[in-house]
């Protein structure tokens, strides 16, 4: 099969000029300033910017974690349902999210607006109006509405292979139902938790959308700052580039993390 | 216990499907309000199919979307034989940059490919626009196609291609009756998940689209942030109601196939 290698040029050519090259180019950007000189001052601009990156990290967290305990006891409900029953309501699950994610962020601006249907609900029965939208809060529920079946879908992939008789061998040797999750299910389900984990806080920490629909100009993001720099009104690609640098360098570092307490042959991405 | 788990279930689909049918129910109000029901009416639906705006760049959308799948299916299939049949180390490189637009924040996606192209739009007379737009779909659409196919050569035989040959078929013809109906499914799938990211990106396509080429999602952008228009219910709506159709099509394809499949290897094979 060796004379086959040659079908990859096309693409490594696409690779190099559209992958690699782009990505060289931020870090490059990243070191130079706008009169073509090497600097370290981008970076360190970037140091401005730490509450925001805080800010980022914190709430991207909290939707994770609370994405993990809503996910965890569904996709654990859903593996243990009958076989045919089990793929009707895993698309039933999954199916808003083949709605355009703007749309869905859409959906709650209207329900968290202060003329919206929750506070004219809670006016009805004499209570608020309350302040909803434009609150870090609503940016959390943004990002756990959005990114929800990410962390459904791949824990329900490693439940759905736990043999039931592990599960049940687990209880006949003495284990209470609180030891078979502890002992058995989140032991096996490890690689589920771990690549669940990076596949919502990589877009949670990154997002600019969620944060401009939902949080108002007071909860600006990493991916705000980002967008501001090279389409805003505060044009300065090379400021861009550094926090955006800055932004890969601590998702390798989480997914190193995750990666390390996930079994080897199992990395998921 | 299986009660339990019957109401939780319930209390997240609620929370997942509500907020869409709150978008749909108001599509048909009478008034602007987003809170209050006045009244049925349709007429968001009529001006949505007279908004000039929306329907180019729907056009636009799918003419993006099923170039931008077809060309990276292309590129992604023959990249994938040749990356199989690398050596070990060469191979592990080409798979990690193939990941990086994976693993990558979309943000940095469309940052570093804008910064390619206002480098190169700045020497060579290049405009942000459609062929932009294109080039980075296909980049960030060919790897979900490379990653698709791969485990269907772990799947094959790798000596079925040279004992083709041997049995007398050219290369091509070797290629074309055994490699390819064994990575098929790998295609098919990959280029199913080309278009429909294509289809649904907006991040990228916003960092590299310029203003006069612009897809749906940017339009669905825009329309959001300026004043409070129905038209993005009505549309919304639309988008649910296709998408429920596609995936019940989709669903009774599979479950048929899967069917004919068992009864094939019951009644026959086995």
């Amino acid at each position: 099969m060796k004379q086959l290698k040659i079908f990859s040029v096309p693409y490594l050519v696409w690779m190099l000029v559209f992958i690699l090259v782009p990505l060289i180019m931020v870090a490059y950007f990243a070191f130079r300033t706008a009169d073509g000189e090497w600097t370290i001052q981008n970076i360190s601009e970037v140091g401005q910017y730490a509450n925001i990156f805080v800010r980022s990290i914190w709430l991207a967290l909290i939707a994770t974690v609370i994405c993990l305990v809503v996910a965890y006891p569904l996709a654990y409900a859903l593996s243990r349902m009958e076989k045919h029953k089990q793929s009707t309501m895993l698309l039933i699950v999954m199916l808003p999210m083949w709605m355009n994610f703007l749309l869905r962020t859409y959906a709650w601006m209207t329900l968290l607006g202060n003329n919206g249907i929750i506070n004219n609900l809670l006016g009805m029965i004499g209570l608020g109006p309350y302040k909803l939208i434009n609150t870090s809060g609503a940016v959390v529920l943004g990002m756990v509405y959005n990114y929800l079946p990410f962390m459904i879908l791949p824990l329900y992939s490693v439940m759905e292979k736990i043999d039931k008789s592990v599960i049940e061998a687990a209880s006949d040797l003495g284990c209470n139902s609180k030891k078979v999750i502890t002992r058995v299910v989140v032991p096996l389900s490890l690689p589920g938790i771990t690549s669940g984990i990076t596949m919502v806080f990589v877009p949670a920490i990154s997002t600019f959308i969620i944060s401009r629909m939902l949080g108002g100009g007071s909860n600006l993001l990493i991916g705000d700052l980002i967008e501001m720099q090279f389409l805003g009104n505060s044009y300065n690609p090379h400021l861009g580039a550094a926090i955006s640098l800055v932004l890969m360098v601590i998702i390798l570092l989480i997914m190193t993390i995750m990666n390390q307490f996930s079994p080897d042959d199992q990395v998921l991405i | 216990m299986k009660k339990l788990s019957k109401i939780y279930i319930g209390i997240v689909l609620a929370f997942l499907y509500v907020p869409i049918f709150v978008l749909i129910v108001f599509s048909f109000n009478e008034t602007k309000s987003r809170s209050v029901f006045s009244g049925f009416t349709l007429d968001w639906y009529e001006k949505l199919f007279h908004n000039k705006i929306i329907i180019s760049s729907l056009i636009n959308t799918v003419i993006i979307a099923v170039l931008a799948s077809v060309i990276s299916t292309i590129l992604g299939t023959f990249a994938a034989i040749g990356i199989n049949s690398m050596r070990k180390v060469p191979k592990a490189v080409v798979m990690n940059v193939t990941n990086m637009p994976i693993i990558n924040p979309e943000i940095v996606t469309g940052v570093s490919l804008m910064l390619l192209f206002v480098f190169f739009a700045a020497r060579m007379n290049i405009e942000f626009g459609f062929v932009t737009l294109l080039i980075a779909h296909i980049t960030f659409d060919v790897p979900y196609v490379i990653l698709n196919i791969m485990p269907k050569f772990k799947q094959m035989d790798p000596h079925l291609y040279e004992a083709a040959q041997d049995l007398g078929c050219s290369p091509t013809k070797a290629f074309r009756k055994v490699i390819l109906p064994e990575i098929m499914p790998g295609v098919i799938s990959g280029f199913l998940m080309a278009f429909t990211y294509s289809l649904d990106d907006f991040v990228i396509s916003y960092f590299t689209s310029g203003s006069t080429s612009q897809t749906l999602p940017i339009t669905i952008y825009s329309m959001t942030r300026r004043k409070v228009s129905p038209e993005i219910n009505a549309l919304s709506t639309i988008i649910f109601l296709v998408v429920v159709v596609v995936l019940i099509v989709k669903n009774v394809i599979e479950n048929r196939a899967a069917k004919r499949n068992a009864s094939y290897k019951g009644g026959v094979r086995e």
